[in-house]
């Protein structure tokens, strides 16, 4: 290995990617610093507040009149039940369509991925007068039905069966147990880190979706996260200090979960792009 | 029985509950919008009758409709690039570093993952106007003068695209240096050997050998940018789409057709021609690429 001196080039390209961290940080920062000031002292543009205070998160989480504790447990209902099922689905459909043959396999799973090409944007006003006349409109069901199975997950988990050993399933068929059985205690062990990936990726689009959820909620209670922060902020007018704290209160569960996760993430965001 | 049909069975057993799901909550949705796209379909009206392409010949003829897609093309033609252009200029300096790559790629990325809506509000306080917005503040204390941004109908677009750039930004750049990572290296070993410069390094061999995975970052962000909502929604006063509609893309044009107006089947056939130009976007991307990659 050589130890020489660091080339030009080199230094050139840690200072400019050094700069472009601050742009993409100081958003964050400013959130952060925003949400430890008082009303006196939010429109001061200080980074380092004179007198930091918690009152704006403690009026956010606390404080009797505040909702985010009800949206924040909205969120996480929904993007855990959406996560367990797509889970669930998910794989057991790639595993079937990738390792039974039956008539109408390829069509079917065509058809599956050809959903894919629907934008969200043309199918919320069929879901809307369908949960409007079943009456799941202000329900956890009316926001989460249309997120309980994700193409997309059907097409990962695919690829991720076809690379399991015929063998195995067969000698588990051997041993006589049952089909859905082997599905389980044989197949799904093999394919936990596809399944945590899934599970990532699934459980941050469902806490930061938007469109169906504004729709598919009218009363404040039903609300999820993100729809509750925007319906606040609009409502808080010049109170950017508790926006700002409802902004990183909403955004904690997923740097959390980024933080935690930061290996699977970056993998699972450069699968995707080099199977696209 | 034959092992075969059992199998089948199992396989059709296992299937049957999510192709239910496929058919009533995608499939069949997607048809009655086609269906309904050619009714006079309204939430506030009793009785739905066929009118055949009233509702085209209404949204065509509405200025706000007009100005919407042209917002929207806006968005994918000058944000989709801009994203490709920085994410693979980061991603190729990242390429050339030797340690501390994880650790920029992760900060990089931290905006892909956050709300659109928390990012969006914190876009909209740091973009106000002196002596409240930072960013002014900041413009000013350099000598430049205070830009309207948000406010302004000639910078509101610009300035909510620039979000969405940012936010796209890890995301491609994640996938350009996993891409130059799988580059062998005895590819440019050879190329050196044989007397390539840096530059034409670059040009004769990073890149084309980026191509495929630079076709699909463009249809993937030009799809986003030609669906933008959320940071619509989030950054224009009361999410109407302003100043003067000049940010008001079509997917908020549809939002707003269907539940402020309650003129379903309006939104059904706007979001028809939003799907078409999607489509059609993405074929032309397709193409093009195609053309460039059969050298």
């Amino acid at each position: 290995m050589n130890m020489k001196k660091p080339k030009p080039g080199t230094i050139a390209a840690y200072l400019v990617l050094s700069l472009f961290s601050i742009v993409m940080l100081f958003p964050f920062v400013w959130m952060l610093s925003s949400s430890l000031k008082d009303a006196t002292q939010i429109f001061k543009l200080k980074l380092f507040p004179d007198a930091p205070t918690l009152d704006n998160y403690r009026y956010i989480l606390f404080s009797e009149s505040s909702k985010f504790p009800r949206w924040f447990l909205n969120s996480a209902i929904v993007a855990v039940c959406t996560t367990v099922s797509v889970l669930f689905f998910d794989s057991l459909l790639g595993y079937t369509l990738s390792k039974y043959r039956f008539p109408g396999k390829n069509i079917i799973f065509m058809l599956i991925v050809s959903t894919l090409m629907i934008p969200t944007e043309m199918l919320v006003i069929p879901w809307y007068a369908m949960a409007r006349s079943l009456k799941w409109v202000n329900t956890y069901w009316g926001i989460m039905f249309p997120g309980m199975i994700s193409a997309f997950g059907v097409f990962l988990m695919r690829q991720f069966m076809q690379t399991i050993p015929d063998d195995l399933i067969d000698a588990a068929r051997v041993d006589g147990r049952g089909e859905f059985m082997i599905f389980l205690t044989v197949v799904l062990p093999l394919v936990t880190p596809a399944l945590a990936t899934l599970a990532i990726f699934n459980f941050i689009g469902n806490w930061n979706a938007f469109l169906w959820p504004l729709i598919a909620a009218s009363k404040p209670r039903m609300f999820t996260l993100p729809v509750g922060l925007a319906n606040f902020s609009g409502e808080a007018g010049s109170d950017w200090h508790y926006i700002m704290t409802g902004a990183a209160v909403a955004m904690a569960p997923l740097v959390a979960v980024f933080l935690l996760f930061q290996k699977q993430i970056v993998r699972g965001i450069a699968m995707t792009g080099l199977k696209g | 029985m034959t092992l075969a049909t059992k199998r089948a069975i199992t396989a059709y057993t296992f299937l049957a509950l999510p192709l239910v799901f496929f058919i009533c909550v995608r499939l069949g949705p997607m048809l009655y919008m086609l269906v309904m796209s050619f009714s006079d379909w309204g939430l506030l009206r009793k009785q739905t009758r066929f009118i055949g392409l009233g509702n085209y010949v209404t949204i065509f003829s509405d200025p706000v409709f007009l100005q919407s897609l042209g917002n929207t093309m806006r968005y994918a033609i000058f944000g989709a690039p801009a994203v490709i252009a920085i994410s693979l200029s980061i991603a190729l300096l990242l390429d050339l570093i030797p340690k501390g790559k994880a650790l920029f790629r992760l900060i990089y990325v931290l905006p892909y993952i956050t709300p659109i809506v928390a990012v969006s509000w914190v876009w909209r306080w740091m973009y106000l106007q002196p002596p409240l917005g930072v960013i002014n503040e900041l413009l000013m204390a350099i000598g430049l003068p205070a830009q309207g941004f948000l406010n302004s109908p000639d910078q509101a677009l610009q300035s909510i695209m620039a979000v969405n750039v940012w936010a796209e930004l890890g995301y491609c750049t994640t996938i350009f240096l996993a891409g130059l990572q799988t580059i062998p290296k005895e590819i440019s070993e050879a190329a050196r050997i044989d007397g390539a410069n840096g530059r034409l390094l670059l040009f004769k061999v990073t890149l084309p050998l980026l191509l495929p995975i630079t076709l699909f970052l463009t249809v993937m962000e030009g799809i986003q940018f030609l669906r933008i909502f959320t940071q619509v929604y989030n950054m224009s006063f009361q999410a109407m789409g302003g100043p003067l509609n000049s940010t008001k893309s079509a997917a908020l044009y549809i939002y707003q057709k269907a539940f402020t107006n309650f003129e379903m089947a309006q939104a059904a056939s706007a979001s028809l021609v939003l799907f078409v130009i999607i489509m059609t976007v993405t074929a032309i991307q397709l193409k093009f690429f195609d053309k460039k990659m059969n050298y």
